[in-house]
């Protein structure tokens, strides 16, 4: 399923997506849907913070420092947040 | 660290916090966890609750759980109600439907920030009203009608599974069906005035199993507030977090603005603070001593050994401290059967802890024996279930 989330594109934390830092990542809860999500570490968090301002996902990936060899774990996260929501395309 | 670990160490502010609003309730279940009946006199006043709320909402707490009492006998409920929305804390509250008449149904269905659980203990009016009180089985449907009719989408139906209403899950799932909601089940604990019939009212173990396996196969349907991790044991893990959140990612504030920490542990012996000191809910919820005990690493005990510790990480701390079991060993309800030979085994030198509060009505003068109970408190009760 998350193989065909196309991560093209500008993306963005959902309007009424909240983010809360924790020490492990962060706790992102979706006001509309009432999902609470766990961003599973701080570098995570980085790049769903820094998404708006980058071209593509993948982009802000390398933007927040994740080594190449994880791209692809980190693509699977945010393919996952892509799915419920969490992020959207602008 | 693995994601379980982090939540055992405590997160900056809880996930699931539990506020009582208030003490008083026009209903006197027999098994309520917080002895609920009068008002308390101390209870924080509007200013107050709006304080709390206002940190809540610093501390991105974005929901809480209110409950009581009856949170909706509170004469600023509304008010709160919408002082919470109207800063990013969404509610979800219990009641037992009383109030809930034409327009406040039509209120509810108006916001969007709001919750509600309906509860029941039985799929029958006998069997709910049993424990509930006469009249209250009607009394909660007429709510959900109002509900469904205000346009109110998907309500909550809350059910304590009990011994009497193990065997109606179908039924419960049914009614839920019927009136658009989701079924919510969680589990009886010895706590509050439940503790006075737990021994009577508590699932027996094959029950226990059916539950399991019942939950296996609803699991994605059914709302359980990941209470019965410690069913895990039977077989595969339930899914949830799987473990006691007490102190770490779960807490407690009573109508009184006392912070514990599990809404099933009023008790002295978890009482990390009061919201109205200084350093107000944040301050206790980052720094009493009493949860950063709770957040530090813990001895297994005699469950330490179990192949099944991983899951159910030897149950719920509550249910232990209110029969008199050591916190560190196995649950009295644990799969295994350990919890059942200690609490046959306890001596009558075991203390078991009274609840430091309690709001009551009527209350029996003394608590029954721990062990061997002649009495059964529910004996008029269950004569006419
Ligand atoms: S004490 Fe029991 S009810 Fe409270 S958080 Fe722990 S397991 Fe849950
Ligand atoms: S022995 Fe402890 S860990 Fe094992 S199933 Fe029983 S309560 Fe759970």
């Amino acid at each position: 399923m998350s193989a065909e989330v196309d991560l093209g594109g500008r993306w963005r934390l959902h309007p009424q997506v909240a983010l809360r830092p924790e020490r492990f990542g962060a706790l992102a809860y979706h006001f509309g849907s009432r999902r609470l999500s766990f961003l599973k570490s701080r570098r995570l968090l980085d790049v769903v913070e820094g998404l708006e301002a980058a071209p593509d996902p993948i982009a802000a990936c390398r933007a927040a420092g994740v080594p190449e060899a994880e791209l692809p774990s980190y693509r699977r996260a945010l393919a996952t947040l892509a799915e419920t929501e969490m992020i959207v395309r602008i | 660290m693995r994601l379980v670990e982090e939540f055992e160490a405590g997160l900056a502010a809880p996930i699931c916090i539990t506020w009582e609003l208030t003490y008083a309730c026009n209903l006197a279940c027999v098994h309520c966890l917080s002895s609920s009946g009068r008002r308390d006199p101390r209870e924080l006043t509007t200013a107050e609750a709006k304080a709390v709320i206002s940190e809540l909402e610093r501390m991105q707490v974005f929901y809480v759980n209110v409950g009581g009492g009856e949170p909706t006998v509170r004469r600023d409920f509304w008010e709160l109600l919408d002082h919470a929305a109207a800063h990013n804390v969404g509610v979800k509250f219990s009641t037992n439907g009383s109030r809930i008449d034409a327009a406040a149904a039509a209120r509810l269905a108006a916001s969007d920030y709001v919750d509600v659980q309906v509860s029941i203990d039985g799929a029958t009016a006998a069997v709910n009203d049993a424990v509930r009180g006469p009249g209250s089985f009607d009394t909660a449907l007429g709510a959900l009608e109002r509900l469904a009719a205000a346009g109110f989408e998907r309500p909550k139906i809350s059910v304590v599974v009990t011994r009497q209403n193990a065997g109606q899950l179908d039924a419960f799932k049914a009614i839920a069906d019927r009136y658009g909601a989701q079924l919510r089940i969680t589990r009886l604990r010895p706590s509050g005035r439940g503790a006075d019939v737990w021994d009577d009212l508590h699932p027996t173990a094959e029950q226990q199993r059916s539950l399991y396996m019942w939950l296996l196969e609803h699991g994605e349907e059914v709302l359980t507030g990941d209470s019965f991790f410690h069913l895990s044991a039977y077989g595969e893990a339930l899914p949830g977090l799987n473990l006691c959140g007490a102190g770490r990612v779960v807490c407690l504030i009573d109508p009184v603005g006392d912070v514990y920490a599990c809404p099933f542990a009023i008790h002295q012996e978890f009482l990390a603070g009061n919201v109205r000191e200084p350093r107000g809910f944040e301050g206790v919820w980052r720094d009493s001593e009493l949860f950063a005990r709770l957040r530090a690493p813990r001895s297994g005990g005699a469950c330490e050994s179990c192949g099944h510790y991983d899951a159910c990480r030897g149950g719920c701390m509550a249910a232990k401290f209110f029969t008199g079991l050591p916190l560190d060993g196995p649950d009295p309800e644990c799969a295994l059967g350990h919890g059942e030979r200690l609490l046959a085994a306890r001596g009558a030198e075991v203390a078991i802890p009274a609840p430091a509060v309690d709001h009551s009505r009527v209350r029996p003068p003394a608590r029954p024996p721990a062990k061997v109970c002649d009495e059964n408190p529910l004996a008029d009760f269950l004569a006419r279930a």
